[in-house]
């Protein structure tokens, strides 16, 4: 099958790749680009580990055609820290132990950022509902709901 | 394995790509691209069409036009749409709600589909590539459908005369139980003079209580007076059995969840 040519700015670089046609974005990212930080825990839609930000929104990598997302902005956990120093979404969830195998962390990390950059001060009720798609075998996701609010909480005072 | 994914700016050119064996229609692709990752090898390209009409909300008056390619996030942050948003966010998290499209969801089989019971209370009209169809229309007759659909319209409903609930075990999200939604108009004394209600997870498809329907006719919404529509709910069902529930239990709880509903 002829390989097509996708080209998308990942975490603000350009990048342009022959994949197969009908690989996923997340096959495109892993195997061909080499950002790990999407996760495939189910390939169904169900665990939310291959969370990514399209242009803005959130999406499932392992649904998603990578020739869909050509001309797209994707933003993965793995652009998030600037300079060596952590996102403050991601210095919380480490504070609050709320990362144990981490195989969930990059996708809520992604599922949290959406919502923290439309909803700077989310109530516990915006923080549950915006994970919700994101499945934890491991916290009990009490310490990453936690975690996302001490974020948000430390976002507003930077902004102060 | 590989897809071939088609692009068209027209659907009609899209329409005739997708006659050929092996071609399936892509719109969010939760459930076409889910199948394809499981190996289903009965898909072996995928057509998609990227006209903007597809994608747009109308609302003139209380007419509303939902492009196929509408997701249920679009609809659920509509500010006209408030009464339909219960419904369009009932449908899994929220990047399956950035995904999920309309046209996708009137596809979708049990346990999936509550959108599509909503639109089926709001008899709304399937507009396809081959004409415009009645939603139970279209529904019977969508496993053999090889048009696209480009729209559903309806009228908006008030806010107060049509309701939903989708029962789930995991809270926020998760698959359904079962879904309902009704349509009633109400008297100024509070006697019902019409109701459409439709029911998710209670056949392969969404399906009408039609007894229930017409018990409630001349009905006020109290305890007494809903029993008999909540009795005649079951009939003609054939629940579904998942994971979720076995069609026992769906059965047993229909008339519970349906009895909240109508008298909330
Ligand atoms: C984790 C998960 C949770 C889910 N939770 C729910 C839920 O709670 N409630 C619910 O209702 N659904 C749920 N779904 C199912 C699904 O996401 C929705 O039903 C969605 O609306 C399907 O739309 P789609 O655009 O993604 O469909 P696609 O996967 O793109 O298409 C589904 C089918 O419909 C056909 N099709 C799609 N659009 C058209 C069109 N315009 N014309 C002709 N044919 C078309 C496709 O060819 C395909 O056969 C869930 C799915 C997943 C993976
Ligand atoms: S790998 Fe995409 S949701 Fe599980
Ligand atoms: S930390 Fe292991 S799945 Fe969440």
């Amino acid at each position: 099958m002829a390989k097509v040519p996708v080209q998308f700015t990942l975490n603000g670089s350009e990048k342009a790749e022959f994949v197969e046609s009908g690989a996923t974005l997340l096959h495109a990212l892993r195997d061909k680009i080499g950002d790990t930080s999407p996760k495939g825990g189910c390939h169904q839609g169900t665990c939310g580990a291959c969370s990514v930000i399209i242009d803005g929104e959130l999406r499932l990598s392992c649904l998603t055609l990578a020739e869909t997302c050509n001309g797209a902005a994707i933003t993965t956990t793995a652009g998030l820290a600037e300079g060596g120093v952590l996102h403050p979404l991601q210095r919380a969830f480490l504070d609050a132990f709320a990362t144990q195998c981490g195989f969930c962390t990059p996708g809520m990390i992604m599922a949290a950022k959406v919502l923290l950059d439309r909803t700077p001060n989310p109530s516990r009720e915006d923080v549950v509902e915006a994970l919700s798609g994101n499945i934890c075998r491991c916290t009990g996701y009490e310490p990453i709901i936690q975690a996302v609010l001490t974020a948000a909480r430390a976002n507003s005072q930077n902004a102060a | 394995m590989s897809l071939a994914l088609q692009t068209f700016s027209s659907v009609k050119d899209a329409n005739a790509a997708l006659q050929a064996a092996g071609a399936r229609y892509l719109g969010g692709g939760t459930l076409v691209i889910r199948a394809a990752n499981e190996g289903d090898v009965s898909i072996s390209s995928l057509i998609r069409v990227n006209d903007p009409g597809l994608l747009q909300i109308a609302v003139s008056g209380a007419k509303v036009r939902l492009g196929a390619s509408v997701t249920m996030a679009a609809i659920a942050r509509h500010p006209e749409l408030a009464a339909l948003a219960p419904a369009a966010r009932a449908v899994g998290g929220p990047a399956i709600r950035n995904m999920a499209t309309v046209g996708g969801n009137l596809f979708a089989p049990a346990p999936y589909g509550d959108f599509a019971v909503a639109l089926l209370a709001l008899d709304a009209t399937v507009d396809t590539e081959d004409g415009e169809l009645a939603v139970e229309t279209f529904l019977a007759g969508r496993d053999t459908s090889r048009a696209i659909v480009t729209a559903a319209t309806f009228s908006l409903p008030k806010a107060e005369s049509f309701r939903f609930l989708k029962v789930s075990r995991v809270k926020p999200k998760g698959v359904s139980v079962l879904s309902i939604a009704a349509l009633l108009e109400l008297a100024p004394d509070g006697t019902v003079t019409s109701a459409r209600i439709a029911l998710g997870c209670m056949a392969d498809r969404p399906m009408r209580a039609l007894a229930a329907e017409k018990a409630l006719l001349g009905c006020k919404l109290t305890p007494q007076e809903i029993a008999p529509a909540l009795a005649a709910a079951s009939e003609g069902i054939a629940p579904i059995t998942d994971p979720i529930a076995s069609a026992w239990y769906r059965a047993e709880v229909l008339p519970v969840h349906l009895g909240r509903l109508l008298s909330n």
